[in-house]
């Protein structure tokens, strides 16, 4: 893509400079968008876990822990905000499921109004 | 900074802490493997191929500037200046955020660059390009350091670990989730750290603030303690007028509002980074404004604590005992049973690892893409890219071990970093914004203000503060007036240097400038994007106003 004669990330003589055309090429083969899990996935389930274990140190609470944290039971009270949180997040997950990325053909067809010259200038 | 905390600091840690601690390692390390097999070209190594979704992408922003650095450093600075703390969120970085969103992100995001300097490179060519990239590869291995050092200390304080096994464990579990995963991974990380983070300071907060007599027990005490002004956020910053910070009121909005945060903000790639990785124009646009919302709350669980410390330990800061860097390792242990306990060490650990991760995510992008592809080692093909990336990785992890004990000079970290940050960012936002609007703005206009303006800072601190010929009362209100002069300095040179100088043609400018777009690059709306509540300049312009909101209750 460069010739070197212009510097890196190739000319930028031509109108669409070619480190944006190189970009473009790149989303298309990007592999992100259809092979990345969903991070709400991995919220959820570790802030279960972490909900669980703490909610049952805050079960079994003992006195001298109680009057460290000045009397509230912080143990249970941040578990079941941490089990609430996680749960959130999985029922979000499952309410609004990831996005499939979109097919070849529809990338197609939605980037080709890109390909169309520009009548904004 | 102390070289060792106090040894009491040491945390009455159990099993079930370290269990909480060690499913939190688990779980990063998951996430790097998981994330491996999405990185197949150097744009999802880099940029996770462009398409994560904005509320992803929007917390990673703010957990990546949420670092260890930053949660002990302005609990810290609650301690030691007050209420003024605030100045770093609500003139500080909310305004900036927003800015960076609404008026830069499209030039940013428009233009399909991977990373800030490469900005640069299209728009002023290669000799202010290669000087960013060069300084903000320095930078950042010299901040992970930073990080570094300070999670040392933190953890041989509360945990007994001997400094390197903190320095090897965390950096390698760094360095191998980003090899794995790459930009993707860091983020995904991010975004978790920022939950964990929250789990651990809230209840502290909740519990601390019970302890001094809520909200009104720690405003008495310190009011009592400090005189009226402390817990006030403009309360003795009449110029000319003596208060902690020693910055008055038109310092703190020049200085730190305008000079100093948006150079941060708008520049500082490992933030931006994020919101280059959102799936569309709009995405990007809100990832910094969605992180506004968080970041105007998180003074209450940082810049609390560091009040309720100095109601608990009266002396902190003061001599050889505890130091106001000390202020929420000490809460943890007077406070915290067993359990949050151990959440509360994880989100502090994760901090650090947030911190770490945004400068090594972005170290290895400017490193890979600007200058080794750049200018040393062109033209190959794009799995070269990917494989020189993950090197670079790990030399940039490695590196930021070497450089842990620069840290160790100055008093408070927050301090440090700032400094760091006035030299390096304010003129490339001073070089940024003229570019952005001034067509006629030259190549070498961009190089020399650049330069200018950051030896102009460096003289201003180093020479004229430290060497004692100007008098400002403090380290804060030396950089917020040395951030002036970078923008100021910066500015005349561009002023003076362009018309002097040839532009670069027009047509190379597409995108890069206001006015002017990028053919072939304009983007359909997402399905939904028309939502009201996903509307930039609602979300912007909302976060201005809560956060000017939350001045009301410190101002009278």
């Amino acid at each position: 893509m460069t010739n070197g004669t212009n510097g890196p990330h190739g000319s930028h003589d031509s109108a669409a400079a070619d480190w944006q055309e190189e970009e473009k090429e790149l989303e298309q083969r990007s592999a992100s968008a259809a092979r990345l899990f969903d991070v709400r996935r991995v919220i959820g389930f570790l802030f279960v876990i972490y909900g669980l274990l703490v909610t049952l140190a805050g079960l079994f609470v003992s006195d001298e822990d109680l009057m460290k944290a000045q009397e509230i039971n912080i143990n249970l009270w941040t578990g079941l905000a941490m089990l609430a949180l996680g749960l959130f997040f999985l029922l979000w997950l499952r309410l609004s499921p990831t996005v499939p990325p979109p097919s070849a053909e529809e990338r197609e067809r939605r980037s080709a109004p890109r390909e169309r010259p520009s009548h904004g200038e | 900074m102390p070289h060792q905390l106090a040894q009491d600091l040491r945390l009455p840690t159990n099993l079930l802490d370290y269990a909480i601690l060690a499913i939190y390692f688990i779980v990063v390390l998951g996430v790097g493997f998981a994330a491996r097999r999405s990185v197949k070209t150097s744009l999802d190594f880099f940029l996770s191929g462009r398409s994560l979704p904005a509320w992803v992408t929007g917390l990673a922003f703010v957990a990546a500037n949420l670092g260890a650095l930053e949660i002990l450093g302005m609990a810290a600075n609650g301690a030691q200046y007050g209420v003024y703390t605030v100045h770093w969120y609500w003139v500080g970085a909310i305004p900036a955020m927003v800015f960076l969103g609404l008026v830069m992100m499209p030039f940013y995001y428009g233009s399909r660059v991977r990373s800030v300097p490469e900005f640069l490179l299209h728009r002023f060519g290669p000799s202010s390009h290669l000087l960013s990239a060069i300084l903000f590869s320095a930078a950042s291995v010299l901040i992970a350091g930073v990080n570094l050092y300070a999670l040392a200390i933190v953890l041989e304080a509360l945990l007994g670990w001997p400094q390197w096994v903190s320095i090897v464990v965390s950096g390698v579990f760094v360095l191998l989730y980003i090899t794995l995963g790459g930009l993707s991974s860091a983020i995904y990380n991010e975004v978790v750290q920022f939950f964990v983070i929250l789990a651990g300071l809230i209840p502290l907060t909740i519990v601390g603030l019970k302890r001094v007599g809520g909200w009104s027990g720690l405003y008495d005490s310190l009011t009592g303690a400090k005189g009226d002004n402390f817990m006030t956020a403009w309360g003795g910053t009449g110029i000319g007028s003596d208060n902690p910070l020693g910055a008055n009121w038109l310092t703190i909005v020049l200085g730190l509002g305008f000079a100093l945060s948006f150079g941060y903000w708008t520049t500082n790639f490992a933030e931006v980074q994020r919101a280059l990785s959102a799936k569309n124009l709009s995405a990007a646009k809100r990832t910094p404004l969605i992180a506004a919302f968080p970041k105007i709350f998180i003074p209450a669980i940082v810049v609390i604590p560091g009040l309720i410390a100095l109601v608990i330990a009266p002396n902190i800061g003061q001599g050889d005992g505890l130091q106001y860097n000390d202020a929420i390792p000490l809460l943890m242990r007077d406070l915290l049973p067993n359990g949050v306990l151990g959440v509360a060490v994880t989100g502090l650990l994760a901090a650090f690892m947030a911190g770490m991760a945004a400068n090594v995510s972005s170290f290895n992008t400017v490193f890979t893409h600007d200058i080794w592809r750049g200018y040393l080692v062109k033209d190959r093909p794009d799995e070269y890219y990917v494989v020189t990336a993950r090197v670079v990785t790990a030399v940039g992890v490695v590196l930021g071990m070497g450089t842990a004990f620069i840290a160790a000079t100055f008093s408070n970290i927050m301090n440090y970093l700032q400094t760091l940050f006035s030299f390096f960012n304010v003129p490339l936002f001073t070089v940024f914004i003229i570019g952005m609007f001034w067509k006629r703005m030259s190549p070498a206009a961009g190089f020399w203000g650049l330069l200018a303006g950051t030896v102009a800072a460096m003289i201003n601190y180093f020479w004229f503060y430290k060497g004692g010929l100007i008098d400002i009362p403090s380290d804060q209100g030396a950089n917020f007036v040395s951030a002036i002069i970078a923008f100021v300095v910066g500015a005349i040179v561009v002023l003076i240097v362009t018309p002097l100088t040839k532009p670069r043609p027009v047509e190379q400018l597409a995108g890069l400038v206001y006015g002017t777009r990028s053919p072939g690059l304009e983007e359909l709306p997402e399905a939904g994007d028309e939502a009201w509540y996903r509307k930039p300049a609602l979300l912007g312009w909302g976060a201005i106003i809560l956060a000017a909101l939350c001045y009301i209750p410190f101002s009278f």
